[in-house]
């Protein structure tokens, strides 16, 4: 077992958030594991990414290599592009479909589906409406870990437990409130590959 | 021991919290500052009660590290690379005191410039101080190197160098700790005079150091972190330093076809050289950052063995490597599947919306294009210096740490006008105070703004050394009480910030301008915190 996993979006949106609860459920299932973050000055407004790497057999690189990336999570569309010369034939890229508009030069809409449009293997939703059908706004990132759920090589009741543990001491509403977005990523997921 | 997910700045941290540290010293610097928050935050600190408040700059730091091997105990001094220009004085002359208790310097380099002015390599500087350092290829081996690091440096009686880059630090993978070793108690050099580096003293310590060159040597031709690991292809043979090795792995997951030499403890091991020298027809150096190793093999005119690495184009001579230019190298080109989406962007960071640089900026620029369109503005290193960038173009300088008022002071002395500084309080405290009371003794004609957001953000929110101080600082310095003024960044305040511009850039001699006002980012961690406790 191996999947490569980049994340991407931009810097405040989250994305090490994701990262954690996947790390945890990898170290569960005994896993080894590396990820490359980004810190400093690329947190502010600017793109941010983090290689996810996880494995049954010792990993070697922190980064990916070109065109071996099992997995694109973004939580935001441009971003989810930046990355596609990393992706394998097989890989998967799953995006939030919202823009984030802090640059002059973001391209239009229709040129954003257009370029998704030529990856074969994707899931694009808008994770901000079903967070909210969930309970919050807030658990947009899990709802987009979600849907990663059938790509990812680790079994949903881990993920769920990851889940548990990482928001347990927030309390058992707040627990509920990520694992239903969990479920409903999932959902989206399942849904699409039928 | 169970393993940690660990930072290779919190394995760091880690390690030398369980090899008995009795102090921390550091100025923040991205990718060094996970070391010393970590070792802040672990519960051991406090009980224990070990040193680990942030120091002014890397210099202070490091002094204070020396004055706590001087009474036998171990210390830590964490800084990014530059800061160790910052440093060197005070780190050349400890190799040249050499250390009682343990010390171990990291430098944390950022090769392609994640967030810094240059991708200078830090081994450079344990040449230099003749020094043994080390450089870890994983978070296991960081552990490793500081846990066992204390012991060395007190054994060869001299601090050493652990060289990390940002891909090391700022990557987690999983580290077995090892057992809690206790604080040295306070001893003393049994040379009363090893500190005193009088020149006859000085020059006696410059032999002992010269001729513990073999036992360093030695020590790294021993080193379970030097390996020599054996291919049937002779064609090559392959040095593989830090992170370098774990790219050239990642091309070879069936194991190299090449002979390799792994490194991670310098002086280079000369037994291990010259057997891959013998047996390959030529070599292959792969190392993150300068070409460091490679210029020594090569030698200045090429005349020996065949080395290809940096200098001759095999890899990229400048940014950090990757698994894609390591495998390019040994001719194992990755290939690409999807092209490079044509719409894709750059996204720049900027200065958060709300944050007082913003007003600072507006008001400036605003003012300084309609009345002074020949000003120019000298700044430093911190968020404000995204004022570089878009709305603003605001700046037209940013060096290194203090040169905001310096460079002022030295264009106002050619008779420039009119010459206006923009620093942070962290930066202003770190170097900024020196380069003032210069300016205050030549009566420079400049404009110095501090903005002043009470906080060191740009790494994230540290502490800043002169909180609740800069105006006293100012004033102690000789600046006239009458010039130093303070206003809030706020919009309703652009009037009375943009009339005391005017004043201060029209008064001749030095003026100090404060905007001040909490770091929102900060300010929200903080309400954070509070409402936790
Ligand atoms: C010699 C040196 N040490 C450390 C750094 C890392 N560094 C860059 S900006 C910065 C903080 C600046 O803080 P401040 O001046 O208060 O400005 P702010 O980011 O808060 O606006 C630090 C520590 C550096 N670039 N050079």
């Amino acid at each position: 077992m191996k999947k490569d996993i980049i994340l991407s979006g931009v810097g405040g949106q989250g994305i090490l958030s994701i990262a954690t609860v996947i790390g945890k459920a990898a170290l569960k299932k005994g896993l080894y594991m590396k990820q490359a973050e980004v810190h400093g000055m690329s947190q502010r407004g600017g793109d941010v990414q983090s290689n996810l790497r996880i494995s049954d057999k010792p990993i070697a690189s922190d980064l990916i290599a070109t065109g071996k990336c099992d997995l694109i999570i973004s939580l935001e569309p441009m971003e989810s592009l930046r990355y596609l010369p990393y992706l394998n034939k097989e890989g998967w890229l799953v995006t939030n479909s919202t823009p984030f508009i802090n640059i002059d030069n973001y391209p239009s809409e229709e040129d954003l589906k257009k370029e998704l449009d030529k990856v074969p293997h994707k899931v694009v939703i808008n994770v901000d409406d079903i967070a909210k059908e969930a309970g919050s706004a807030r658990v947009a990132n899990i709802v987009l870990l979600g849907a990663t759920i059938p790509f990812l090589g680790i079994d949903y009741e881990t993920m769920r437990q990851s889940v548990r543990e990482i928001f347990e001491r927030k309390g058992e509403a707040i627990v509920e409130m990520n694992l239903k977005a969990l479920a409903a990523g999932k959902e989206i997921a399942d849904k699409h590959l039928q | 021991m169970s393993k940690k997910l660990l930072l290779g700045d919190e394995a760091i941290a880690q390690a030398a919290l369980d090899a008995g540290l009795s102090g921390v010293y550091a100025y923040p610097g991205t990718p060094s500052t996970e070391i010393t928050e970590y070792i802040q935050g672990a519960p051991i600190t406090a009980e224990k009660n070990i040193h680990s408040r942030w120091c002014t700059n890397e210099k202070t730091a490091m002094e204070a590290a020396l004055g706590m091997s001087f009474v036998g105990k171990r210390a830590l001094v964490c800084m990014k690379h530059v800061g160790m220009n910052v440093a060197a004085d005070c780190f050349v002359n400890s190799a040249m005191t050499g250390a009682n208790g343990g010390i171990i310097v990291v430098a944390a380099d950022d090769p392609s410039m994640h967030s810094s002015q240059n991708e200078q390599d830090s081994r450079f500087y344990g040449d230099f101080a003749m020094i043994p350092f080390f450089e870890p290829s994983n978070q296991q081996e960081a552990y490793d190197m500081v846990y066992q690091g204390f012991e060395f440096s007190e054994k060869i009686g001299e601090p050493i160098l652990l060289r990390i880059v940002t891909r090391l630090a700022h990557s987690r993978s999983g580290v077995e700790g090892k057992a809690q070793k206790p604080q040295n108690e306070i001893s003393f050099s049994k040379d009363p005079r090893q500190f005193v580096l009088l020149p006859a003293i000085a020059r006696q310590h410059n032999r002992e150091l010269i001729a513990k060159e073999n036992e360093f040597l030695k020590a790294s031709e021993e080193s379970p972190f030097n390996k020599y690991i054996d291919g049937p292809n002779k064609k090559m043979g392959i040095i593989a330093c830090g992170i370098g090795f774990n790219y050239l792995m990642e091309s070879y997951p069936e194991g190299c076809e090449y002979p390799v030499l792994k490194i991670g403890q310098y002086p280079l091991p000369k037994k291990q050289l010259a057997k891959l020298v013998e047996e390959c027809e030529s070599i292959l150096v792969i190392e993150d950052g300068q070409p460091f190793v490679e210029k020594q093999l090569k030698g200045y005119l090429a005349l020996g063995i065949t080395v290809k690495g940096r200098l001759d184009g095999t890899l990229p001579r400048d940014g950090e490597l990757n698994p894609d230019s390591v495998a390019r190298a040994v001719g194992r080109e990755n290939k690409q599947e999807f092209p490079a989406s044509p719409i894709v962007e750059v996204r720049p960071p900027a200065l958060c919306q709300g944050c007082g640089h913003r007003d600072m900026y507006t008001v400036l620029t605003e003012t300084l294009k309609a009345e002074y369109p020949l000003h120019k503005v000298f700044s430093d290193i911190g968020c404000y210096t995204l004022g570089a960038g878009a709305p603003f173009y605001a700046i037209n300088s940013c060096v290194d740490m203090g040169a905001s008022i310096t460079m002022p002071k030295g264009a106002a002395d050619g008779g420039f006008f009119p010459a206006v500084a923009v620093i942070g309080d962290s930066t202003f405290t770190h170097s900024g105070m020196t380069g003032l009371l210069d300016c205050v003794n030549s009566n420079a004609n400049v404009t110095i703004i501090i903005s002043d957001n009470e906080t060191t953000a740009m790494t994230g929110g540290q502490d800043s050394a002169g909180t609740g101080k800069i105006e006293a600082i100012c004033a102690g310095i000789g600046v006239d009480k009458a010039h130093i003024r303070v206003v809030v960044p706020l919009k309703k305040n652009y009037e009375e910030m943009a009339q005391i511009l005017r004043e201060e850039i029209e008064y001749k001699g030095v003026s100090v301008i404060i905007p001040r006002r909490d770091c929102i980012q900060t300010l929200a961690r903080k309400k954070k915190q509070q409402a936790k406790s």
